[in-house]
């Protein structure tokens, strides 16, 4: 049974793109053909109906060097679903400082032939290193404050489903833009497929360099809010919030906080989106976080069905498509 | 010992403003003359090496800043390695940063490094003392006694002397042994935790950045310093225009200070690190590309005063890390004169003034003899053709380290053949 006969060729088809490493120069062309696919999958996620024969005999281990429930446990639906045989490898830094370095655990993963490599590490690049060591097609699952490509498509779908195109749209991305990989993955996504990207925050969260990027760049809500089609708030560490960067969460709170009277600053109907987990009262007001604006746990079912197609596109890659 | 005559060379010795088709002769290690190309006479017995005209005799290179792994990281570099990879490049002379382990911070291990350079025959080693105990930072070196047992100058190596009271105290204190001291110039407070010069590429690559002008405010405050105490000042691999403009400004006010840059300022930007190439991680980092053009600039204008190779081994397991956590640093003895040369040949510097920020500049710089083709002198000597084409390859560098930035750059001008007190070290018939 071949569940994307009717999804167009696949896009992880060439040795080049036998990875996913990150979304930057990736071409609407490219990204496309895997919402699509996502989109099929979603509809399959409802009904039960996921196709378990089609990863039957693969295994895809997913190995995280940082914490993570949520994006982990995505990738292990995602696998499962698709009837991969998933194994969970969360590898402590503790025992990288014992002696054992990424290579070692590239030549480790080699010897276990696993098919796909799901990683989430600390380090901007690591798995670009592991990329060029192993056997396996490797998935970033988010790297530093470098990329987290399968955060940006599962966005981009979710907008998609709202507004039908991405033409036209204002997106606005607030909060610490500076140590954000979901940040940085959504702005190469969204500009590439014709959105407008603001990025919102305080200067110290805000590295001046991100104009390059193709973004504009706001310091008040006030400001980067207004006439906006999708608010995109991000996560802020509580150590940022210690007086070296932003003074308080309070403070936070008072002038960078999405509440509804901010919102409204925005179009009639914005969607509200976070990529979790939220600091309720910090960066977002639960009336606003639980709001019929509010898209967010719509992203987590959209997280699921895109890494379920990536995960597809890339397991499959080299069969003829 | 056999005399060894020089044919065809175009002799270079910046030191005497010389630049013209000649014989040099060597006896008894010693440079004894030079004359014309087509000179009468010859010693008995001499070996004859002919330069058929197109190769240039220089003075041996002098190399003001290197890193050696012996004492305490032989696995990256041992003398011996190091001074392979010195005379394969031209490099007879080299000026060896102290913080190794244990750091160059007594005298014993100054007279050590001194002696371990003359057991391999065919480089100086002129150790750097430690400024400070350890390199940390808190308690002065024994300067005074130091610089009795050899040491050329006095610096923490890639540490930077933080507390700006300690530095004047430096200064003051090493002023009374007319010292010389070597800062690395970056404020450590911003550059912490940083791996690639803050802007647009850092941002993109999601690496955590150091502003470019961590660069300038050190050096702002030190020539403050300077001004105040006195003290003689160098600053090392000096690598951006704000940097080089204070600089400039203070020599043109007479103030005793000096600095050098290193191959990867003036010939690489930023855009090598590209996809995380770790053997591009340097300090201080690689710069924008109007950076790099400044630094060619004050080579050109004089404002810098010597090239160093900045020369820092690492073994394949320092760098094959994620970018960030990766060790700085990349070999640079055998591409130092090439990359060089890519200056003159793209005509942005003399070929004297590239050969004398390699030889007498530097060695006037740390108050050594060495880089002159003077008659009575130690013929160190460095035959190079300039227009031999070669691509660097890592895995192919002679010596132990093979982290080089400039892997896969294509270069013209190679090193035949490099002398030592008038024995050949490095090319053909080498010892």
């Amino acid at each position: 049974m071949n569940e994307r006969s009717s999804h167009g060729s696949n896009v992880f088809a060439t040795p080049a793109t036998r990875h996913l490493l990150g979304v930057q120069g990736m071409h609407p062309s490219r990204i496309m053909p895997i919402l699509d696919l996502a989109e099929h999958y979603a509809l399959l996620n409802r009904s039960r109906k996921t196709p378990r024969d089609l990863l039957r005999g693969r295994t895809l281990i997913n190995l995280f060097f940082e914490d993570s429930t949520r994006t982990r446990t995505s990738f292990e639906l995602a696998g499962k679903r698709l009837g991969a045989d998933v194994v969970n490898m969360t590898v402590a830094s503790s025992s990288v400082n014992k002696g054992e370095t990424l290579l070692d655990t590239a030549a480790t993963l080699n010897a276990m032939h696993a098919d796909l490599l799901v990683v989430r590490h600390a380090q901007s690049g690591a798995p670009a290193l592991l990329a060029q060591k192993v056997q396996a097609s490797v998935v970033n699952a988010g790297d530093g404050t470098h990329e987290h490509p399968t955060q940006a498509l599962l966005d981009a779908l979710t907008i998609r489903r709202h507004f039908g195109t991405f033409e036209g749209l204002t997106v606005a991305i607030c909060g610490d833009v500076s140590h954000s990989r979901v940040a940085r993955s959504n702005i190469h996504l969204l500009t590439a497929l014709g959105c407008q990207v603001r990025v919102v925050g305080p200067p110290t969260l805000v590295p001046g360099a991100i104009g390059a990027l193709g973004v504009s760049i706001h310091h008040t809500m006030e400001d980067g809010l207004r006439g906006v089609d999708v608010v995109m708030m991000l996560r802020v560490q509580r150590e940022r919030m210690k007086g070296t960067q932003v003074p308080s969460a309070r403070e936070y709170f008072r002038f960078y906080g999405l509440d509804n009277k901010r919102l409204a600053l925005a179009r009639p109907h914005a969607l509200v989106m976070h990529p979790g987990p939220m600091n309720r009262g910090v960066e977002i007001d639960s009336r606003v976080a639980d709001s019929d604006q509010s898209v967010i746990r719509e992203q987590v079912e959209m997280g699921v069905a895109v890494r379920m197609a990536v995960l597809d596109l890339l397991a499959r890659g080299g069969e003829g498509a | 010992m056999k005399p060894t005559v020089f044919e065809n060379v175009r002799l270079i010795d910046p030191a005497s403003n010389t630049d013209r088709p000649g014989r040099l002769l060597v006896q008894n290690g010693v440079i004894a003359g030079t004359d014309a190309p087509q000179a009468e006479g010859m010693p008995d017995g001499a070996d004859v090496i002919d330069g058929g005209g197109q190769l240039v005799l220089c003075p041996g290179l002098v190399d003001m800043r290197v890193t050696i792994g012996e004492p305490g990281y032989e696995y990256r570099e041992t003398v011996l390695s190091a001074a392979r990879a010195a005379v394969a490049g031209g490099i007879t002379t080299i000026a060896v940063l102290p913080n190794t382990s244990p750091t160059i911070d007594n005298p014993a291990l100054a007279r050590l490094l001194r002696a371990r350079g003359e057991e391999t025959g065919m480089i100086d080693i002129l150790p750097y003392g430690a400024l400070t105990r350890e390199c940390a930072g808190k308690e002065m070196a024994e300067i005074g006694l130091l610089a009795e047992a050899g040491a050329i100058a006095f610096t923490d190596g890639p540490h930077a002397i933080a507390d700006s009271r300690m530095m004047r105290q430096m200064l003051t204190y090493a002023r009374g042994f007319n010292a010389l001291i070597v800062q690395h110039p970056e404020d450590p407070s911003l550059a912490r935790g940083g791996c690639a010069t803050d802007g647009e590429l850092a941002t993109r690559l999601g690496l955590p950045g150091i502003p470019a002008a961590a660069e300038a405010i050190l050096i702002a405050r030190d020539l403050r310093l300077a001004r105040m105490t006195g003290g003689r000042l160098h600053f090392g691999h000096v690598s951006t225009a704000e940097g080089l403009d204070l600089i400039r400004n203070a020599k043109a006010d007479g103030l005793r200070v000096s600095c050098d840059t290193a191959p990867p300022y003036f010939d690489l930007n930023e855009t090598v690190i590209g996809d995380f190439r770790t053997y591009a991680k340097l300090s201080p980092p690689l710069r924008t590309e109007a950076d790099r053009r400044a630094v060619s600039a004050a080579l050109a204008d004089g404002t810098i005063d010597a090239i160093a190779s900045d020369h820092m081994p690492c073994d394949a397991d320092d760098k094959r890390q994620p970018f960030a956590v990766a060790a700085a640093g990349g070999t640079g003895l055998c591409t130092l004169l090439a990359v060089t040369l890519a200056q003159v040949h793209a005509g942005h510097l003399g070929m004297m003034e590239a050969i004398g920020l390699l030889t007498h500049r530097p060695a006037a710089v740390l108050g050594s003899k060495a880089g002159t083709l003077a008659v009575g002198e130690p013929a160190d000597l460095c035959l190079f053709n300039p227009d031999t084409a070669w691509v660097v390859r890592a895995g192919d560098l002679p010596g132990k380290a093979q982290n080089t930035p400039f892997d896969g750059r294509a270069l013209e001008g190679r090193v035949l053949g490099t002398w030592k007190k008038g024995v050949r070290v490095f090319g053909a018939q080498a010892a």
